[in-house]
């Protein structure tokens, strides 16, 4: 099929076909339906995430290990969310402060972790391809929540639905990505996924916080966040990190505020319907102003989490299809 | 009692191609090698027609690592002094120094600086005494320039080589991979190639300045070759090196998380892997060594930036080496100057030719046998090395110490 199909899933190929894949390690190397069914399968979950009764029983007697080596608060709590709605026993291992600071290594504290038979692992970790070592050890399917500067591709995938749901078809859009890509593995995941689907995606930031060969990423890079936001469908603002402030990276907040943080008077240089993202947690005054990040006319920043789970969901589903021994998902 | 070693293909000083002769041993020395050399007079060996080529002098190593150096032909290795802990004291030198022997002779490389932290300078003098052959700053390159002009300084008095780390620690600190689209897919903290000509360029202005000689371990970049070339023109007293990492490998080899890549310098672009190609053809580099530092799973099997940067390339030097005389690139002759006569020249000792007088320390070698590099049949303490499953051709039959096979 053609890349840039979208819509009802009859379209995509049956069954394990549609998402040869057995872990979700990063959205490089996806192709275009491949992501497109992902996000297919993710609708009925809004749909069921509105009502009253939020159950569903797929996953029921699997047990989902959330290891979360990193500290983290809304993506810990949507993927158990997930876990649970689905029908899973889900587990969290807070392990930024267990047994890895006694010295255990990763790969023994993979196995470990394998040996009480979990049937899926969502990892997070602050190093960059940590979760495709765990992912080479264990024998069930590993979601990545998070690896150091490397993917993070659940979130390329909410913030893709979300985008979907607002704008219809991906493929055509202008997307501005703008903050500090260097560090960031939610931008080089969803300058995967955009691309992937046909997106024209910019890339602004201070130059200190771009990384090297941007250029070769299919991406058009700028340092003038007033230039990048020319003609945008779609503004994403990353998250600066505390600790990039105070003169490593750039001199101080306020100036990045002054250079690169998102107002409302910047934002009419976009598309009058221009879409406001973030994927939080936002510095508020710094890389956004809480007028545009509230304005509801724009911002999508509550729906981006509300498809999180979504998208969670669909990938704890179509993972462990095979081990559920779903039909044509040998 | 003498030693004919007859039908050897020699590798004899100055002579690119092997000469068919015999070399004479007598007690641990070389008493004359020459092509048609006389045949009689002693116990004789036949070579059956092997090359018969002085022992590598491996220059900077991490560990002393006996079955991996036999394996690989190595008779002399300078040791780092990057051990645990550092070489900075002559006891630690003196006992270093003792460590290998008879098989195998260790020189231990005196450390710049107490602790190599690049700011106190070691008892050197001290060192000398105790054996150390020359001075290194270790996998860290000296930030400060005045402690790096005295340190030169005195290096030259002593009339010792200082072995430099070239990477200028500002622009590298916390990188693991050089800048590149590689290196950004993956996410990992990287840095611009440009670290290794600025200190490299310091280095030169201050040798100029001093008349020591400096010898670059490891040059990775054109730019930094460039530089090296020009000091070499203006006969600064400046050698370099290289391991075959960086000569066949480029970056690209990092994908996929594979920690036994992470090297200190990381692997860099395709057009500087040329470069140094080209630096070996041309001359600019004078020695090839291994970089030799066997690291366990505890070391390795982890996420990339975490992982410990270094080889194990003892057993693969000579193989990966002939690669370059089977491609043209140098004739065999040279490639022994790179290996043992310009190491073991850096070091002042009286190796690594097949001269008379010299220690009798030579390896035979069947340049075609064919083998396969497989990090779990290694004999190296680890089998740390990037070139898991590639065939290579060419290795050691036999390997002499001294007057002694072992």
């Amino acid at each position: 099929m053609t890349s840039q199909q979208t819509g009802s899933p009859h379209q995509f190929p049956a069954g394990s076909d549609a998402f040869p894949h057995r872990h979700l390690l990063g959205i490089a190397g996806l192709q275009p339906w491949e992501i497109l069914f992902l996000l297919e399968e993710a609708k009925q979950w809004v749909d069921l995430n509105r009502k009253s009764s939020k159950h569903a029983d797929r996953l029921d007697g699997l047990t989902v290990i959330n290891a979360f080596f990193e500290n983290s608060t809304r993506t810990l709590l949507s993927f158990e969310i997930a876990g649970k709605r689905m029908g899973a026993d889900v587990v969290n291992m807070h392990a930024a402060q267990s047994s890895i600071k006694k010295g255990e290594t990763l790969i023994d504290t993979a196995v470990t972790l394998n040996a009480m038979k979990a049937d899926a692992i969502v990892i997070r970790h602050g190093s960059s391809g940590a979760v495709q070592l765990i992912a080479d050890k264990v024998d069930c399917p590993v979601l990545n929540a998070g690896d150091g500067s490397h993917e993070h591709p659940t979130q390329a995938l909410l913030d893709a639905l979300t985008i979907q749901r607002r704008k219809g078809d991906i493929s055509g859009l202008t997307v501005t990505i703008c903050g500090d890509v260097m560090h960031s593995r939610v931008a080089r995941s969803n300058i995967y996924c955009l691309t992937t689907l046909g997106a024209k995606v910019k890339v602004c930031g201070p130059p200190s916080l771009l990384p090297a060969a941007l250029d070769r990423f299919n991406v058009e890079v700028f340092t003038d966040l007033d230039e990048a936001l020319e003609g945008s469908d779609v503004v994403m603002m990353l998250r600066l990190q505390n600790e990039r402030m105070n003169g490593n990276f750039i001199p101080s907040p306020r100036e990045y505020h002054y250079l690169y943080g998102l107002t409302r008077k910047r934002l009419t240089r976009a598309k009058q319907d221009v879409l406001v993202m973030h994927p939080g947690p936002m510095n508020r005054g710094v890389e956004i102003d809480s007028d545009v990040a509230d304005d509801p006319d724009h911002s999508a920043i509550t729906e981006q989490v509300e498809m999180g789970v979504a998208v969670r969901m669909a990938c704890l589903d179509v993972l462990t299809r095979q081990s559920r021994g779903v039909e044509g998902w040998s | 009692m003498k030693r004919i070693f007859t039908d050897a293909r020699l590798l004899l000083p100055g002579e690119e191609h092997p000469q068919t002769g015999s070399l004479i041993v007598e007690g641990e020395h070389i008493v004359s090698a020459a092509a048609n050399g006389e045949q009689e007079g002693g116990d004789a060996i036949d070579c059956q027609g092997r090359i018969l080529a002085p022992g590598i002098v491996d220059l900077g190593v991490f560990a002393i690592d006996k079955p991996a150096f036999r394996f690989g032909g190595i008779t002399r290795a300078a040791l780092m002094p990057d051990q645990s802990p550092v070489l900075d004291l002559p006891a630690m030198i003196k006992q270093s120094a003792a460590e290998g022997k008879p098989d195998l002779w260790s020189h231990p490389l005196a450390a710049a600086t107490i602790g190599l932290e690049g700011t106190h300078m070691a008892e050197i003098g001290l060192m000398k005494r105790s054996g150390a052959k020359a001075v290194a700053t270790g996998r860290q390159w000296i930030a400060d320039s005045g402690t790096m002009l005295r340190l030169l300084q005195y290096c030259k008095s002593l009339d010792l080589a200082l072995i430099v780390h070239s990477e200028d620690a500002g622009l590298t600190q916390g990188a693991v991979a050089t800048d590149s689209e590689t290196a950004t897919r993956l996410g990992l903290a990287s840095a611009p190639s440009a670290a290794e000509a600025i200190s490299i360029a310091r280095d030169i202005a201050l040798v100029r300045e001093t008349g020591a000689h400096v010898h670059f371990r490891q040059v990775t970049t054109r730019d930094g070759l460039n530089l090296v070339r020009a000091a070499k023109g203006d006969n600064l007293p400046v050698t370099c090196g290289i391991t075959p990492a960086h000569l066949l490998l480029s970056d690209i080899a990092i994908s996929d998380f594979r920690t036994f890549t992470r090297l200190s310098p990381p692997l860099r672009s395709e057009t500087n892997r040329l470069a140094c190609l080209q630096a070996v053809k041309d001359g600019t580099i004078d020695v090839i060594s291994s970089g030799h530092d066997p690291r366990g799973p505890e070391d390795k099997r982890l996420p990339y930036a975490e992982a410990a940067p270094g080889m194990a390339g003892a057993e693969t030097l000579l193989a990966l080496s002939l690669t370059l005389v089977r491609d043209g690139t140098i004739s065999i002759g040279r490639l022994f100057e790179l290996l043992s006569a310009n190491p073991a020249k850096i070091l002042g000792v009286e190796a690594g030719l097949l001269q008379a007088g010299y220690e009798a320390d030579f390896i035979l070698i069947n340049e075609d046998s064919p083998w396969q590099v497989d990090t779990r049949k290694m004999a190296a303490a680890a089998g740390n090395t990037p070139f898991d499953g590639l065939p290579v051709q060419g290795r050691v039959t036999a390997i002499y110490k001294g007057g002694r096979a072992y």
